[in-house]
């Protein structure tokens, strides 16, 4: 399943440039986040070089932390070590970093990547327990689907404390005395969490999306025998589908109906195609035909979302699977042979 | 916001629970609370089966089918014949 080789071998870890070897017993962190560090944000949200954006694995640290200083565990994804180190400036602390492959914590913990074995080897590696006098680590809470506290303490004597699930909330954890409120605990999954995975979704369609567009400027030309403004005009029906299933259903999550991501997916693009359409009228076929299509595009791209979020469970997403797939292929292809008969009569 | 099956497998044995509170600790959901130093599954619904209670249970009183809640991986795994075999493999 897991495509990635090893960061021992193989593989070439993304080195934080601004990680100096000092005397002492861990590399330096910086808790300045670069430009570049922003910009390789951004580049694998839009799916480029995702799986090689990481950090080499192992204890950091932070400031100028002493034998007293908390333990923080952290993942190798470099967009998550960035996440975690732009948040402790001023702070001194350790931070080992747990080899998950270049897999953010929750994704991790869920593979197992993130987990016992894994912590209880780099607790080892490191030596922590001659690094610090203390027996805690900090764990980000969604870790926790992958990590046994009780097997932890039995195996390196260090007592996991499960810390806030984000990691904007570790100073005020830390300054709390290690005590995480209700709300630090809560994943809340907001309108920001759901939208910054949307060019993520979007990506995953642009291929598909790429075919459609060149078909339907084949069927144009064939219907009209020239290229003309029209070739536009189909095209927006398929855009729409694509902003409604990529964009919206995220965005609009909790107010389109039912609890499946496929229906909530179609309603959003029914609504955006029926807007294109009648923006952009062409003839009723050519029309029933693009509507298919765009809709079970919609439709798809709403259930792809089940993957991003915060609260969908394997169970519930398999049925949805078994349930909405038929319909929307078919729907798809009845959809495309329409609108290819359209080209012709 | 809840989806389908939310919560559906889950069991917890009162029994063996021996009030640690871990559970009530990991869930991102809070849907555990801890009541008369024993669990209780106050907010089912919210679960996404995510296993961090399971995982973090000493004394072994919580079972819980897990897997990812990912049509994608679901479909992964279908066109791989492979129908247990769902995992996240973005890529």
């Amino acid at each position: 399943m897991d495509k990635v080789s090893c960061g021992c071998g193989g593989g070439s870890p993304v080195q934080l440039t601004h990680i100096e070897m000092q005397a002492g017993p861990a590399p330096v962190l910086s808790t300045v986040v670069m430009w570049r560090d922003v910009l390789g944000g951004w580049r694998v949200r839009w799916g480029m070089g995702r799986m090689r954006y990481r950090v080499a694995p192992g204890l950091y640290r932070v400031g100028e932390p002493d034998k007293q200083s908390p333990v923080l565990v952290t993942a190798n994804y470099k967009l998550t070590v960035d996440a975690v180190r732009r948040e402790l400036a001023g702070l001194s602390v350790w931070l080992l970093v747990l080899d998950t492959k270049g897999v953010n914590v929750w994704c991790a913990a869920g593979k197992g990547t993130f987990g016992t074995a894994e912590l209880v080897r780099r607790v080892e590696a490191a030596n922590l327990a001659g690094v610090v006098e203390h027996r805690n680590l900090i764990v980000p809470q969604l870790g926790a689907t992958g990590v046994a506290a009780h097997e932890v303490k039995r195996s390196t004597g260090f007592t996991v404390r499960y810390g806030p699930v984000r990691a904007g909330d570790i100073r005020a954890y830390l300054a709390g005395g290690m005590k995480a409120t209700p709300a630090m605990r809560r994943i809340a999954f907001g309108w920001k969490d759901r939208l910054i995975l949307a060019p993520v979704e979007v990506v995953g369609v642009l291929k598909p999306a790429i075919v459609i567009l060149a078909a339907l400027t084949v069927l144009d030309v064939l219907r009209y025998r020239s290229l003309s403004w029209r070739v536009a005009a189909d095209f927006a029906p398929f855009l729409a589908a694509m902003f409604a299933g990529g964009v919206l259903t995220p965005l609009l999550l909790p107010w389109l109906p039912s609890r499946v991501f496929a229906i909530k997916g179609a309603v959003a693009g029914a609504v955006c195609v029926a807007a294109a359409l009648i923006a952009l009228p062409g003839g009723a076929i050519a029309a029933a035909g693009t509507a298919l299509v765009a809709i079970a595009i919609a439709s798809y791209m709403g259930m792809m979302f089940t993957g991003s979020t915060t609260f969908t469970n394997f169970a519930g997403a398999r049925l949805e699977v078994r349930r909405a797939l038929p319909p929307i292929v078919v729907a798809a292809a009845l959809g495309a042979v329409l609108r290819v008969a359209a080209a012709f009569v | 916001m809840q989806y389908l099956l939310s919560g559906d497998s889950l069991v917890l044995d009162q029994a063996l629970c021996n009030g640690c509170g871990r559970c009530e600790e990991v869930c991102p959901h809070a849907v555990y609370s801890v009541v008369n130093r024993k669990a209780v599954v106050a907010n089912r619904g919210n679960c996404m089966q995510c296993g961090a209670c399971r995982m973090n249970c000493p004394a072994g009183a919580i079972a819980v089918s897990t897997g990812v809640g990912c049509a994608a991986a679901i479909i992964g795994a279908m066109r791989r014949g492979d129908g247990g075999g769902a995992s996240c493999d973005c890529a």
